[in-house]
């Protein structure tokens, strides 16, 4: 049976029928029973008891701040959290110590929630199976021998198995939306802007959002309105306020146009099992009252090209700040140029030095115009298909991803193949648009994603279709099994 | 477009401040090679008359009143140093022994 929801414990918090000090007790016992999945990189045990008692105390005097007070939650080891360490999973930020707030994290705490711990990740969220981690890989609850996806691995994990009911990761090609697929929960990434990234240690700054995994679209959108609203630590979130979601879920999609985007059902490389099951979830809402429309995004098939131009020429200047110098793991060296080199080549894993590579290269005198300035464009070729396809519709549908989760080890001798795991996932970062994943069944034992992509700014209508859909199915409702966690080596 | 062999590599690693051992800048070559040539399917595409998008939504650059805030305190900037005196940064010599 599923966890509890976080809307469900709110309730029962507000009944008096259990207190915050029992949720994080529970939370802490399940995630020592998911241990060997690997999900945590850092618990907070101490200080989230205290935080659940502060919680306690205030509604004992009638001051409880909301939905959110007293729930336990989880946060990707890339938002920085002050005074806690922050790693992004890196041996170069091994010693690192968060000296200022970031603004997520300070708006979850202001609204009572408490911080379990924080999760693992591809380093530096750069790769698609949590592999990449200098803590090891994390492990899928539903097949402990696959990946969870990535780079939000630890937190669609934490989520799955129900240690906590929320959580946060980031998404800049897909890192929140396609382990959420293939951990059977829901994912989103926001619109471009709609939540703070200050204190979201960077990766690449033009696509880069921090979104919420749950079991339900219900407890996204709370998630999701703790955190959302400008901030003016970040020139770059909207100045819109936080929308308010929750009150969008009505159960009624009849009326919505859903787009169906040609190109996402007509890929080769596509498991027969994956189409299968979005297009039962697409006739679910079509029997709800939701019509259908086939469109065309013409540019899909150049997505991944473009996104891996783009992301690594921002990485490698992004990552440029790791030096030895201020912050961070430095290496011995008798000059300057040796310790940035030597802090630099022992600090970084292959992936992300495979990514810096790329990106210093497109970005190099006499490669500028032909790879990066080239991306650039194709990329507004691809804004200007969704503009297009989403004039005529309110959404757009499709799996989140091509294939169920994969073995650990199946793809890390070859990063392209990796890369192509986000095949449906890039195109909603170089548009800006908002997405999601909601599961839409299994196969195999192993869960599947529906993808629901909208027009900027209409979290709304996403949520609201995606949680109409969870009214009328019963995936959000199962759940793996803790005895197949712990095995030999783990 | 470029072809990129070891020689490459390791010119384009010098630039990112990264050294590879031998072996490293080998396969290095081999995953930029396959990578290279698979976004090369986008030199197929007609883009003379398309603007560049930098980023993916109109923003206009917001201004906030020219107050000042509290900065970070040095002893916090200075927590995570991996070596310091006083409030500056120690790092090793700038120059080479034969450039001194």
């Amino acid at each position: 049976m599923a966890a509890e929801t976080a809307l469900a414990l709110a309730e029962a918090l507000t009944a008096g029928t259990t207190t915050a000090a029992e949720l994080v007790e529970t939370a802490l016992a399940r995630a020592e029973a998911a241990r060997p999945l690997g999900a945590f990189v850092h618990l907070r045990a101490d200080a989230a008891r205290a935080e659940a008692a502060a919680s306690d105390a205030r509604r004992a005097q009638g001051a409880a701040r909301g939905s959110l007070d007293g729930i336990p939650v989880a946060i990707k080891d890339v938002m920085i959290h002050e005074g806690e360490p922050c790693t992004c999973a890196s041996r170069i930020l091994e010693n690192f110590i968060a000296p200022y707030p970031g603004t997520a994290v300070a708006r979850l705490q202001a609204a009572g929630a408490v911080v379990l711990g924080r999760t693992n990740m591809d380093e530096f969220a750069m790769g698609s199976s949590t592999e990449h981690s200098v803590y090891g890989p994390t492990r899928n609850p539903w097949d402990p021998s696959r990946t969870p996806g990535g780079s939000s691995g630890g937190s669609a994990a934490a989520v799955a198995a129900g240690v906590v009911p929320i959580a946060f990761g980031s998404d800049t090609g897909g890192s929140i939306r396609q382990p959420a697929s293939l951990c059977g929960v829901v994912g989103m990434k926001p619109t471009y802007g709609r939540v703070s990234r200050y204190g979201l240690v960077a990766f690449a700054s033009s696509l880069d959002q921090i979104g919420p995994f749950a079991r339900t679209a219900a407890d996204c959108a709370l998630a999701l309105e703790a955190v959302a609203g400008h901030d003016p630590a970040d020139s770059t979130s909207l100045p819109e306020p936080a929308p308010r979601l929750r009150a969008a879920l009505t159960g009624d999609v009849s009326g919505l146009v859903i787009g169906l985007p040609r190109e996402f059902f007509d890929a080769d490389g596509v498991e027969p099992a994956v189409l299968d099951r979005v297009r039962e979830a697409v006739a679910e809402l079509e029997r709800g009252g939701a019509k259908t429309r086939a469109v065309s995004l013409p540019h899909a098939r150049y997505a991944i090209a473009t996104y891996y131009l783009i992301a690594t020429a921002e990485a490698s200047s992004n990552l440029a700040r790791y030096d030895g110098v201020r912050f961070g793991r430095r290496a011995a060296a008798d000059t300057l140029a040796a310790m940035y080199r030597r802090t630099r080549s022992e600090g970084f894993g292959p992936e992300v030095k495979r990514r810096i590579l790329l990106g210093t290269y497109v970005l190099s005198a006499g490669y500028y115009d032909a790879y990066y300035r080239k991306a650039m464009k194709v990329r507004t070729l691809l804004r200007r298909d969704f503009e297009q396809a989403l004039s005529g519709c309110d959404l757009l549908a499709g799996p989140t991803t091509p294939e169920l989760a994969f073995r650990i080890g199946e793809k890390t001798g070859d990063p392209l193949r990796m890369y192509l795991s986000d095949i449906y996932t890039v195109s909603a970062n170089l548009a800006g648009i908002p997405a999601l994943s909601v599961p839409c069944g299994f196969s195999d034992g192993l869960p599947i994603g529906l993808q629901l992509l909208g027009r900027p700014l209409d979290e709304a209508t996403l949520l609201r279709v995606a949680d109409a859909y969870q009214r009328r199915s019963d995936w959000h409702l199962r759940a793996p099994d803790p005895a197949t966690w712990a095995g030999p080596g783990r | 477009m470029g072809r990129i062999d070891r020689a490459e590599v390791e010119r384009i690693a010098e630039l990112a401040c990264l050294e590879l051992a031998p072996d490293e800048a080998e396969r290095m070559a081999a995953e930029l090679a396959a990578i290279l040539g698979y976004v090369e399917q986008l030199a197929a595409l007609d883009t003379d008359d398309i603007e560049p998008t930098d980023h993916a939504l109109p923003l206009a650059t917001p201004f906030r009143d020219d107050r000042a805030e509290p900065p970070l305190a040095p002893e916090r900037a200075l927590a995570n140093a991996p070596e310091r005196d006083g409030f500056a940064f120690v790092v090793p010599r700038v120059l080479d022994e034969d450039e001194s």
